[in-house]
């Protein structure tokens, strides 16, 4: 899962001036709404701008094993602790599809992960909020999933193949994670007092940056328009919000749990939820660095990966030993 | 084939049959150290562990790719053999199956 | 509550489907086989988004959630043979640490001896232990006269068979990979090693469910994982190791040290509320 919160305005790497003349097969495949494949010709702002997203998209799915594989020995039941278990399970999995979409282009998911690890690369933000109770379980599922879901299903029909054939896997394994989003939220508001208190705390707490994933409001986003010149972004970040919200509301009301928004209503002239301003400043603090969790989150993730050098070299020097022909990787440079 | 030094395991393309009947089609991709994990981790992650289901893993050095400048000579020019296509013929009207 | 073991319990009332045996013997015997796979699950949870690789996090999750699949059909069955009975969560959630009936072998943190963090060469050595045990045990309880068993064990012998591979793969890999991983694959089966014993306890089966045929003989199991062990660790080119068993004791509810924070992590929750539902 991921959004559009990757960087703030005035940080991301503006648009280039346009240098894709020469692309005639490129322009008329993507005009056409065919797919750009692997080996095909294609701008290198194209090639550059792709690897970015799919590179960053794949680091949001690895990310956000973190804030739910917290509860995973802390499930209040087998059965919620299975369900857990599997979706943290696809978000890995879901990372996986994503950096080979992302190799196609001609990079190493090594090199990805170095980025991921140096901040050069981003994840959505979303994951560096901290998951402090066990509601959280739930709206993550209900309100961040669905964002997810919200901005990857356009995705399934981007220009680029490889990308669009992995969230077309992707869409279909998350069918059951916003859903169990909201089965936790439901038995929660329905249950004690003290659960239904515990899921209109998470609420309150994730509403806000859930809307934040799809990204700065449209005026804020110089790139979304190259992006949707190329095929790869289908609707604006706003339209995706708006469509967030219009579907989220009614699911609200059947939870028995109230939007931290006293503006929303819904106005009948537009069809449409109009919901309060959003304070974007929260945003780009969190992405510039200064959430509750940005350098737990890497800091975590390096760990993982530092920890378990050795056991890959193993693996590669027992691989070696048995292939003549090949030799083992070395050491990596730290 | 000398090896330059590697960042990370190996890249492996995955092909899967998902049931008999049909062919083994080309899913994603993966990192192993050998064929025997390249084929356990496509398991894990391309089936589900899901029986019935045969797959490839084909390390991704081993390929060999046309190109897609190539036109022509290397592939059968749509327009040329045209006795390969249904309407070169005709059919009287009314017979069915055909 | 502990029955003293070898106890004639007095036969509860037989209905229709009465399983095989005496159901507080049966009870009391699917509940250990039902803990070991909890806590086993509940360590492998730890792992998850730490593992060496991405493939690894999916394939330790997979083990983890098959664990917990045999957990909640054991400690299920275990539930509803008694009096009165009790769900798999009553079970899970709200016993004590001297009523959890599995073997020291699986409650143990993943770091080394003194050390603190999960280390990956404990938890394959840990893994190929219980792996070659559960395929041994499963595979005979698959003819378990108890039909419940029998099922339960069948799903399993699948499950664990996939489990054992993937260990015996690692601790090939680690033991004869480079230098430095065969000394920390090595370390890792020191520090497992005087778990192993207490697999092989036959003390905590009822003799009446040995002679109905309903439960396995731990004896039994000795020899054929003494074979596949020895002949995976030569292969890793890996000692056996020669540690002296620890004391033991988990069927009877004397656990290590490392068991009380497992529980108070894994139970707090639903002890905070009880009587709610999730």
């Amino acid at each position: 899962m991921y959004g559009n919160d990757f960087s703030a305005p005035g940080t991301a790497p503006q648009a280039q001036p346009h240098t894709e003349d020469g692309f005639e097969d490129f322009w008329a495949v993507v005009d056409a709404d065919g797919r750009i494949e692997p080996r095909d010709a294609m701008p290198e702002a194209y090639r550059k701008s792709l690897v970015r997203q799919i590179a960053q998209h794949a680091h949001s799915e690895i990310i956000g094993m973190q804030p739910e594989g917290n509860w995973i020995t802390r499930a209040p039941s087998l059965r919620r602790k299975a369900i857990l278990m599997a979706k943290v399970q696809d978000e890995a999995g879901h990372g996986l599809y994503l950096y080979s979409a992302a190799e196609t282009l001609g990079v190493d998911r090594a090199d990805l992960l170095d980025m991921l690890h140096n901040g050069k690369q981003k994840y959505s933000s979303i994951f560096n909020y901290p998951t402090l109770t066990w509601a959280d379980m739930g709206a993550i599922g209900w309100l961040v999933d669905g964002a997810a879901i919200v901005n990857q299903v356009p995705l399934c029909r981007c220009s680029y193949g490889p990308y669009a054939r992995a969230m077309v896997r992707i869409c279909k394994e998350e069918s059951f994670h916003q859903r169990q989003g909201f089965e936790i939220l439901h038995s929660l508001s329905h249950g004690t007092e003290a659960q239904h208190a515990m899921a209109q705390d998470a609420v309150d707490r994730w509403w806000w940056p859930s809307l934040m994933m799809f990204g700065p409001p449209d005026d804020d986003s110089p790139n979304s328009e190259r992006s949707m010149r190329w095929g790869i972004k289908r609707f604006s970040n706003d339209e995706l919000r708006q469509r967030f919200v219009d579907m989220t509301v009614p699911q609200a009301e059947a939870l028995g749990l109230t939007p931290p928004d006293p503006d929303l209503r819904w106005n009948e002239q537009r069809g449409s939820y109009d919901f309060g301003e959003i304070d974007f400043t929260e945003l780009f603090e969190v992405i510039k660095g200064n959430g509750a969790c940005n350098k737990q989150r890497i800091g975590h993730r390096r760990k993982a990966h530092e920890d378990g050098a050795w056991v890959r070299e193993a693996a590669d020097a027992y691989a070696a030993k048995r292939d003549p022909g090949r030799t083992a990787r070395t050491t990596e440079v730290a | 084939m000398p090896e330059q030094s590697r960042r990370d395991w190996p890249l492996w393309e995955v092909f899967v049959r998902a049931r008999r009947g049909l062919s083994h089609v080309h899913a994603g991709s993966l990192h192993a150290p050998d064929a025997e994990m390249a084929l356990r981790n496509a398991r894990d992650l391309y089936t589900r562990r899901q029986e019935g289901v045969s797959l490839w893993v084909v390390p991704a050095s081993a390929i060999t790719a046309s190109s897609p400048d190539e036109k022509d000579s290397f592939f059968d020019p749509a327009g040329d053999k045209i006795y390969r296509h249904p309407t070169f013929y005709d059919i009287p009207e009314g017979v069915e199956h055909l | 509550m502990s029955t003293p073991q070898g106890s004639s319990s007095p036969p509860l009332r037989s209905s229709d489907e009465q399983p095989c045996g005496d159901p507080a013997s049966l009870a009391r015997y699917a509940l250990c086989l039902g803990d070991d796979a909890l806590v086993m699950a509940q360590r492998l949870g730890e792992w998850i988004a730490a593992a060496p690789q991405l493939e690894e996090d999916v394939a330790l999750a997979n083990i983890a959630l098959d664990q917990l699949g045999q957990a909640r059909s054991l400690l299920g069955y275990a539930g509803s043979l008694m009096q009165p009975t009790r769900s798999e969560d009553e079970l899970a959630y709200f016993r004590d640490e001297r009523d959890l009936r599995n073997v020291q072998l699986v409650e143990r943190t993943w770091a080394l001896p003194g050390g603190t963090g999960s280390d990956f060469g404990v938890t394959m050595a840990r893994m190929l232990i219980w792996s070659t045990y559960q395929v041994e045990l499963y595979s005979r309880l698959a003819s378990s006269a108890d039909e419940t068993l029998a099922a339960i064990a069948a799903k399993a012998v699948k499950e664990v068979d996939y489990h054992r591979d993937h260990a015996t793969m690692w601790v090939l890999r680690l033991g004869d990979g480079t230098e430095e991983s065969r000394l920390r694959m090595q370390a890792g089966l020191e520090a497992e090693w005087g778990y192993v014993e207490e697999l092989f306890d036959p003390s905590y089966v009822d003799q009446g469910l040995l002679a109905n045929g309903v439960a396995v003989d731990p004896i039994t199991l000795r020899d054929p994982w003494n074979s596949r062990i020895d002949s995976v660790l030569a292969e890793a080119t890996l000692a056996r190791p020669e540690v002296s068993p620890a004391r033991g004791g988990g069927r009877d509810g004397i656990h290590t040290e490392q068991m009380g924070y497992l529980l108070a992590e894994m139970q707090h929750l639903a002890r905070s509320h009880p009587g709610a539902t999730w």
